[in-house]
């Protein structure tokens, strides 16, 4: 199995829900707490797994905004693990999901300086390096029904941007969506083979824009009006019509 | 990258160190030293210890979570930072033994590569990222090995003048060392200077089109920020490279080569204490300098 997430750059509203939904589930799941500093001073911060971008792509009136949420990619070849003095860092060989073990880490953030796509971020309360552990403590979960064995950032997301699945197999969801759509990786020239895939915005025609110099419809409001009413009563008389049959 | 003075400490004074006792255990096997005294070998290999020491503790205090520095030395097969660990610690009783061989050829042979190893090892930890373009090439560990002889070399030349074992073949050296770090250095520099790697369009896969950041999404400073976001003035970068090869390289060489009077023992303090300031200024524009590629996704367009 090789689990990960494909992420729909088209329908991406860039709500920061994703973020929400992973840091609660999170900072009370195993991998807890995810530690903020200062929540209520002048400069909060804190651990996310999970960080949405928001871009404009070219110029206008071509320009189009892409937001980018970005979390572990799990890739196939994690320098992130290989870098690991102490072998905290580890890829699980039965889905590939990058996992740190916290009793191990000792804190010396090789692992976030190795990763190209800033998932990793050490926790200053604890001392210990975090990331997106792909809701393991929750896809797995037989207590919870079937559909609700997902991450958390899939399941709360408003417009189904995200999808969680298996991309070995070739009739996933992810690989339909990859193959059909042209999903592709981030910064794929640093060579770590991301797991996680993008679907770029779908070619659409320009939005259509009123123009009122050339208005075509000929018939005046009173006709509209009546066309309008005659349909109405066709419909009340059918429906008068058909009460005798039931 | 942020430059933390716990590793800029850790790699200088740790670097300074080996480079020191590589050089010493040469002396014996050539005819560097041919006078030095056994005692007078200890005291000087005791002086490079003390040193790589002073860097290794310092080297811990980066660590979030010291408690478990012990288990650094697990991932010895993919990790440079695990083989940094174990060849630094396994460096501690190879010079005891040599101390106590009185200088043993096959020791100091050992103890001679152990130090490059070390400096090696130390230098891929930076070298082996592909996430930092200044450090992922040829260029880092030649320079850290470089920069660590021609520290060693100086401080040996101090102290075989104080010993008074020295002959003009170490001077020669030195020279040769400090003249061959700065090249080096200049070469990085220069080659640094060249623009590569990915960029904000390929980070985001929009190959095709400009891209440019509407917002980062956070309120204040994260921790990607806090250690990938630091930022130097180019004037500052430039005038701390010209303090270094001033300070660390061109005084130095002066003052070794008796363009500034005969050299003698003030001479060679001077020089040693020179080239190690300008080498601590190297190593923060070694980290000053680094850009990591995560800073694409913040904005940057290109690093």
């Amino acid at each position: 199995m090789k689990l990960g997430l494909v992420i729909d750059l088209d329908t991406c509203v860039g709500c920061h829900a994703c973020a929400l939904a992973c840091k609660q589930w999170n900072t009370s799941g195993t991998t807890g707490p995810l530690s903020d500093y200062e929540p209520y001073g002048k400069e909060p911060s804190g651990v996310w797994f999970n960080r949405i971008r928001h871009f404009e792509v070219d110029e206008y009136p071509h320009n189009k905004t892409v937001n980018t949420p970005m979390s572990c990619m799990h890739c196939d070849d994690a320098a992130c693990v290989t870098v690991c003095p102490t072998g905290a860092s580890y890829k699980r060989e039965e889905d590939g999901i990058v996992l740190v073990d916290q009793s191990k880490c000792m804190g010396c953030n090789l692992c976030a300086w190795a990763c190209p796509y800033g998932a990793r971020e050490l926790d200053q309360e604890q001392g210990v390096m975090k990331k997106c552990t792909l809701c393991v403590d929750r896809i797995y979960d037989m207590n919870l029904p079937k559909e609700d064995r997902q991450p958390a950032c899939v399941l709360t997301c408003p417009t189904s941007a995200r999808f969680f699945g298996d991309f070995d197999d070739p009739d996933s969801q992810v690989s339909t969506l990859v193959r059909e759509r042209g999903g592709y990786a981030m910064m794929p020239e640093v060579g770590y083979n991301p797991v996680n895939k993008y679907l770029p915005p779908r070619e659409r025609p320009a939005a259509p824009v009123a123009d009122k110099s050339a208005d075509t419809s000929t018939g005046t409001l009173q006709e509209k009006t009546q066309s309008l009413l005659g349909k109405w009563l066709k419909k009340q008389k059918a429906a008068f019509d058909s009460l005798g049959e039931r | 990258m942020n430059p933390a003075p716990s590793v800029i400490i850790f790699t200088v004074t740790a670097g300074a160190g080996y480079g020191l006792l590589f050089w010493l255990a040469l002396s014996r096997l050539g005819a560097l030293a041919p006078a030095i005294t056994n005692g007078q070998l200890i005291v000087a290999g005791f002086i490079g210890l003390v040193l790589v020491t002073i860097g290794l503790l310092s080297s811990t205090l980066h660590l979030a979570n010291p408690k478990n520095a012990w288990r650094s030395f697990m991932r010895f097969r993919t990790s440079w930072l695990s083989r940094e660990a174990v060849f630094a610690v396994l460096f501690y009783p190879l010079v005891l033994l040599w101390f106590v061989s009185g200088g043993n050829s096959f020791l100091s042979l050992l103890v001679a590569l152990m130090a490059i190893v070390v400096l090696v090892c130390t230098a891929m930890i930076y070298a082996s990222l592909k996430t930092i373009r200044q450090w992922n090439n040829a260029l880092t560990p030649v320079n850290f090995v470089l920069l660590g002889l021609a520290a060693g070399a100086a401080i040996l030349t101090l102290i075989t003048l104080i010993q008074g074992v020295y002959t003009p073949r170490i001077l020669a050296l030195t020279v040769a060392a400090i003249a061959a770090a700065a090249f080096s250095k200049l070469l990085y520099f220069s080659w640094i200077g060249q623009p590569s790697g990915p960029t904000i369009n390929t980070a985001l896969g929009f190959t095709r089109a400009t891209v440019k950041l509407l917002d980062v999404g956070h309120a204040s400073d994260t921790f990607l920020t806090k250690e990938f976001g630091y930022e130097v003035a180019r004037a500052k970068i430039l005038w701390a490279r010209v303090i270094a090869i001033v300070v660390g390289f061109v005084v130095p060489l002066m003052l070794l080569t008796g363009l500034l009077g005969s050299p003698g023992v003030v001479h060679a303090a001077l020089a040693s204490i020179l080239l190690m300031a300008g080498i601590f200024v190297e190593r923060w524009l070694f980290f000053a300098e680094a850009r990591h590629v995560v800073n694409l996704y913040h904005g940057k367009q290109s690093t």
